[in-house]
């Protein structure tokens, strides 16, 4: 691929509004859409707000709006555009704009700390924690969250209706609280908060969350419906719940 | 007073940076009682720690029953080509063994063992299989736990906050002045203690695995406030970056690529790290194809393959290949694991590098060899600091991570970092809340200090000049890449120096367009301060230096000299000049001695 001109329209603007503007500018052989970002910066606009930290899918910080979908900008190739294409770059549309491409995720920061704390039980009697691959394959799947919070910016619960974020955690604190649930060593109960505080009963899946995961973890199968299943278990089967008075925790 | 024009807190102790050892170092102050606060330039959770793939060394003894601290510290000495500071490689082979296990006492989970324990994979250097991981994203595990743990502990977190100077009391620390970036309002801490966990510099060099936050910011700060720098000349270049395409030439290919099997070929298809072999490592090498591919499952009876040499052997071998003709024609050389184990395992042990290469190169590594080349990737020098307690020379002042010397000498091994982090951020923490317990009365911070700061920082928008922030850093990556690069020579290392002092000049007349609210522009014209005093001490530390050794390869000196076997450079910043010495390092206890010397 030669170099070309490609024209990119990318929102300008702060809290008290803004527009998208239009940049021309030389695209190398291979770039993401950061770079072109980027570049623009460096040569036409200095000030131009983005956040962004690995550049290789790593560390979910330069989510964005690409043509209108919810990407990571380090991993989005210029080539998957059709030559001439004018491509727009927005802020998440479900957090609120800082400048430019930078938007408050504090609501996120927020969500996490309302989440009660692993807690481990004891140790084996040899001294040793012996956990099995099998045994915390699903759980590994959910630390692969990068948090780029792109499946809390598509999630319509908060997306159409910010007045519901204070009721719900979102898809990203779904896969924590099931990675926690699902952890061989934990001992905490958190079935009250997903079923009250969390909201786990506004997700209707929909499967938005999944479809954007920049790291493929299948959010709505994997962890959202099964919690949903234990919400069931714990709260509305008259048999499990019996059984519940006798038991602790089935993990 | 400038406390009440700026917006003030205080604390006992304040942590800068929230990568491994930032986190560590603030979880550790907090437990032990001290008002922390913990300071970061990017969003919690971004820092660099995410970014680390391969594992955390840690002679757990898990799969080689036979590992011990005595050989993980014999493999760090030998590593860092005995320039090490002995005592910190003691400490961290005897301590990150319980470090790693108090991570899975806070929810991290490795991957495991047969019998249900955490799995050690091979890494260059290292004797044994050794490294703690999760795939090839344990850093991303890592940082996620502490972050979760010091969420839960209500350590005060200031993200997106960027400090620039350290404020000081008769010598002492007494706090640090810097911005939000958000609002781009002045933010001061006064405090007892500092803990400077802010990584390293290498952002001044152009092909890097390094994020725009590596600009030795805490270096800088720690030289301005009069403390020791050290080993400033040595730079690891991992062996393994991606080369192609243009874009994302830098970004790195783990080392644990070679761990699970991978190995280097040139276009001739050879293998040539068999030609490479110094005889510094020639006894525990293997020297033919046959005993390196009996060594994976049998290390009692094989040596290391050539493949694993430390990664200063291995940066410069492939360097040698690509000068010598038999690179790739994107400048790189093959790192093949395509035709070496079955795709389910490629793409179950380094899902990351499958992705990364599949999304970003176009290349299944199940299918094909990728294309790999050398990338500035670490800082090895650094603050100066005690080997116990990680203090500087600054009362009040400490340092842990790559923001720190001494640890791992001339050359770092994959691992080394993970653990470094957490073993010493620990320590920082604890020691950093020891000290500050031990102050009392008010510290003050001057305020004409404050002032002066304050309008330096605000320099660039009412400046006459037309430079751009963003030329400037691009002249000195460009600068440093092409002239203190891999292969040093004194004329280019005095040609360097030439070009960062106009560089440092033109800095004074960067002009930054629009104003404070989240401005990159401006935030990147106030770190060329510190990438341009990285790159000066790096620079002449280089020139001091004439002998080859680990990160610091002299093409004018192309051999070790006993002379500077016994020395470490000291940089120290006096009346805004940098001064160098020449310092004996710390004597060798015998008992640790004969560790060193047992053949393989």
């Amino acid at each position: 691929m030669a170099e070309q001109q490609v024209h990119m329209r990318v929102w300008r603007g702060d809290a008290n509004g803004g527009e998208f503007k239009d940049y021309r500018i030389a695209v190398g052989e291979g770039q993401v859409v950061l770079d072109v970002i980027h570049a623009i910066q460096a040569q036409q606009a200095n000030d131009m707000a983005v956040r962004w930290n690995c550049k290789a899918g790593k560390c979910g910080s330069c989510s964005a709006e690409v043509n209108g979908k919810p990407r990571l900008m380090c991993m989005t190739r210029m080539n998957t555009f059709v030559p001439g294409e004018t491509i727009t770059v927005s802020p998440m549309r479900t957090f609120p704009i800082i400048r430019d491409l930078v938007t408050d995720v504090s609501y996120n920061y927020q969500k996490a700390k309302e989440i009660p704390a692993f807690k481990p039980k004891p140790k084996e009697s040899d001294g040793t924690r012996r956990m099995y691959q099998e045994d915390i394959d699903r759980v590994q799947e959910f630390h692969k969250c990068i948090e780029c919070f792109l499946c809390q910016n598509v999630c319509h619960v908060i997306r159409d209706h910010g007045d519901n974020k204070p009721a719900f955690s979102g898809p990203r604190f779904f896969v924590r609280l099931a990675s926690l649930e699902m952890h061989p060593l934990d001992s905490n109960d958190r079935m009250e908060l997903i079923k009250q505080k969390a909201g786990l009963g506004y997700c209707n899946i929909t499967k938005c969350c999944t479809e954007v995961c920049p790291e493929h973890i299948h959010i709505t199968d994997n962890a959202i419906i099964p919690l949903k299943e234990r919400v069931v278990d714990r709260f509305y089967d008259p048999i499990a719940k019996l059984m519940g008075l006798f038991s602790t925790k089935n993990k | 007073m400038a406390q009440e024009k700026y917006e003030t807190h205080e604390y006992d102790v304040v942590v800068i940076g929230a990568g491994g050892a930032g986190l560590r170092a603030a979880v550790e102050a907090s437990a032990q009682g001290a008002k922390t606060a913990l300071v970061c330039k990017s969003l919690l959770g971004k820092a660099h720690t995410v970014m680390a793939e391969g594992g955390i060394a840690a002679a757990m003894g898990n799969v080689y029953p036979e590992d011990n601290w005595k050989v993980h510290f014999r493999d760090t000495m030998r590593g860092g080509k005995l320039l090490n500071n002995w005592r910190m490689a003691q400490i961290h082979a005897q301590e990150a063994p319980d470090r790693v296990l108090e991570l899975e006492e806070w929810g991290a989970l490795f991957d495991r063992t047969k019998e249900g324990l955490i799995l050690q994979r091979d890494f260059g250097g290292h004797r044994y299989a050794r490294l703690a991981h999760v795939g090839d994203r344990t850093g991303l595990e890592m940082i996620r736990t502490l972050q979760q743990h010091a969420v839960h502990k209500g350590i005060d977190v200031y993200m997106e906050c960027n400090l620039q100077r350290l404020l000081t009391d008769g010598g002492r620390i007494s706090g640090a002045f810097g911005y939000w970036r958000e609002s781009g309002k002045f933010i001061m801490f006064k405090c007892k203690a500092v803990v400077l966990a802010t990584g390293g510099g290498g952002k001044a060099w152009k092909v890097t695995s390094n994020s725009w936050e590596y600009t030795g910011d805490g270096v800088t700060m720690a030289a301005d406030a009069g403390a020791d720098l050290m080993d400033m000349e040595f730079m690891q270049f991992h062996p393994t970056g991606m080369v192609w395409p243009p874009s994302v030439r830098g970004i790195l290919v783990t080392e644990g690529v070679r761990g699970d099997g991978g190995t280097l070929k040139n276009t001739k298809n050879e293998r040539f790290m068999f030609n490479y072999i110094p005889d510094f490592f020639k006894a525990e090498t293997a020297e033919t194809i046959e005993e390196a591919e009996r060594w994976y499952d049998d290390k009692r009876n094989n040596r290391r393959t050539p493949d694993l040499l430390p990664r200063d052997e291995v940066a410069r071998a492939i360097n040698s290949e690509v000068k010598a003709g038999r690179g790739t024609p994107h400048g790189g050389v093959f790192l093949d694991i395509a035709s070496r184990r079955p795709a389910d395992y490629i793409r179950k042990r380094l899902p990351s590098m499958y992705h990364q290469f599949k999304e970003l190169a176009d290349v299944d590594i199940t299918k094909e060899p990728m294309e790999v080349g050398p990338t500035c990737h670490y800082a090895m020098g650094g603050v100066r600091v005690d080997a116990d307690s990680t203090a500087t020379t600054v009362p009040g002042l400490f340092a842990a991570g790559e923001v720190a010397a001494g640890l791992h000498g001339a050359n770092r091994l994959g691992g080394n970092s993970l653990s470094d982090l957490l073993v010493f951020g620990r320590r920082a923490g604890l020691y950093a809340a020891e000290y500050a317990k031990g102050i009392s009365g008010s510290l003050t911070v001057n305020s004409d200090q404050v002032e002066s700061l304050a309008r330096d920082m605000l320099a660039p928008f009412e400046s006459k000049g037309n430079e751009n922030p963003y030329t400037i850093h691009s002249d000195l990556q460009e600068c440093m890449q092409n002239l203190v690069g891999i292969i040093r020579v004194e004329s280019e290392l005095n040609q360097a120096l030439e070009i960062i002092q106009k560089l440092k000049q033109r800095a004074k007349n960067c002009r930054v367009e629009g104003n404070r609210h989240y401005n990159p522009g401006w935030h990147l014209a106030l770190d060329l301060h510190s990438l341009l005093t990285f790159a000066e001490a790096a620079t002449l530390a280089a020139i001091i230096r004439k002998e080859s050794r680990g990160g610091h390869t002299r093409d004018d000196f192309p051999n070790t000299d006993a002379k500077f076997a016994k020395v470490n450079i000291v940089t120290r910043m006096r009346n805004g000049e940098m001064t160098q010495t020449q310092e004996p390092l710390p004597e060798i206890p015998d008992e640790l001695k004969a560790l060193l010397e047992e053949k393989k």
